[in-house]
């Protein structure tokens, strides 16, 4: 084979890389967004479809970040989640259930958003462990109930098995397991899962009013 | 096979090209508006393990982060002085909560309707 073969054949599984990443997305369609330019979020207490229990509030505790950090006010979500119980609705269902009117009412939020969580949680096999969060979001407007915005948040840890063939895998699996169940990943997964697709450059949210380069981008 | 052929430089080129493209990913870097600091973990405790998280020491952790956020020039996030509130409230005290509430609605205008409904509650259970 020539020499300048050999030069280049690198090139093509970079250029494959680089064709698959980002750029295979198609870019969200923000008219309805950029129509309604909510200023504030409203996060509703997840809806679980997992069997892990605490999978809602620990997500819970990871979201207001990214949403307030892309320049959103978003609302407590552990006061919305009281007054929610306090007045005779002690579940995400139910929270998700409350008509829009009625949340605007009493919260006045601009938008709301609806997370349901998919998939949540560590899985231990044989020569490894696992831990995935997988969760749905949807951003509503708060008066016309128009989708603003949705997004499927993923992110999931494997653990390697660092080279040590067979026996360096047990032991891993076994030092996994006694560290996981100290460790929980979830929390973080859960946050990379959210900046992930909060932030994703063709799908992610767009900029809201307390961004810094939302004044950039109005002109 | 192919990535045998080549010769080591070229190898490690690709490898750091690779790398770079990783790194600079479809993920936008955090240069963070707000100090976040013990509020995350506080919300995560109040509900996993409540015991880490009592209202006496959320008081204290959220007062301090609030100090740490000034000195640091950084903006209090959003919610965190109304789930400041909300602590004091649980404690009883009412003018500490109301102050806290306030100011929530004074640095985020949005959450007028929201704060004023939580106060206006509030007043109605002392009396």
């Amino acid at each position: 084979m020539p020499y300048w073969i050999k030069r280049t054949l690198f090139l093509i599984p970079l250029a494959v890389l680089l064709l698959s990443g980002c750029a295979k997305q198609e870019p969200y369609n923000y008219a309805a967004l950029e129509q309604s330019k909510p200023r504030s979020i409203l996060v509703l207490p997840p809806v679980n479809n997992t069997v892990e229990v605490n999978a809602p509030y620990i997500y819970l505790s990871t979201i207001s970040r990214p949403l307030a950090e892309k320049g959103y006010y978003v609302f407590p979500v552990t006061v919305v989640d009281s007054l929610m119980k306090e007045n005779g609705l002690p579940s995400p269902a139910e929270m998700h259930a409350v008509p829009l009117d009625k949340l605007t009412k009493h919260i006045g939020a601009d938008s709301v958003l609806y997370v349901t969580i998919d998939e949540w949680g560590q899985k231990y096999q044989v020569l490894s462990s696992k831990a995935v969060v997988r969760a749905t979001l949807k951003l509503v407007d708060s008066r016309t109930g128009a989708l603003l915005w949705d997004t499927e948040a993923f992110a999931q840890y494997q653990s390697s098995d660092g080279g040590g063939g067979l026996a360096g895998a047990l032991i891993g699996a076994v030092v996994e397991q006694i560290a996981g169940s100290m460790i929980d990943r979830t929390p973080d997964l859960s946050r990379i899962a959210n900046n992930g697709s909060i932030n994703n450059q063709v799908r992610g949210l767009l900029n809201g009013p307390y961004a810094p380069e939302s004044l950039v981008q109005q002109h | 096979m192919v990535v045998g052929m080549l010769n080591f430089k070229t190898t490690r080129l690709f490898i750091v090209l690779i790398s770079l493209w990783l790194l600079s990913g479809c993920v936008k870097p955090a240069n963070e508006i707000y100090y976040w600091g013990e509020y995350e973990q506080l919300i995560h405790d109040m509900y996993v393990d409540p015991g880490k998280a009592d209202a006496v020491a959320q008081i204290e952790k959220l007062t301090a982060d609030i100090q740490k956020a000034e000195s640091t020039g950084k903006q209090v996030p959003p919610g965190l002085y109304a789930h400041l509130g909300m602590m004091y409230s649980s404690q009883g005290q009412a003018a500490q909560a109301e102050a806290a509430l306030r100011e929530e609605q004074k640095l985020y205008p949005e959450s007028a309707t929201f704060i004023q409904g939580l106060i206006k509650r509030a007043s109605k259970e002392k009396s």
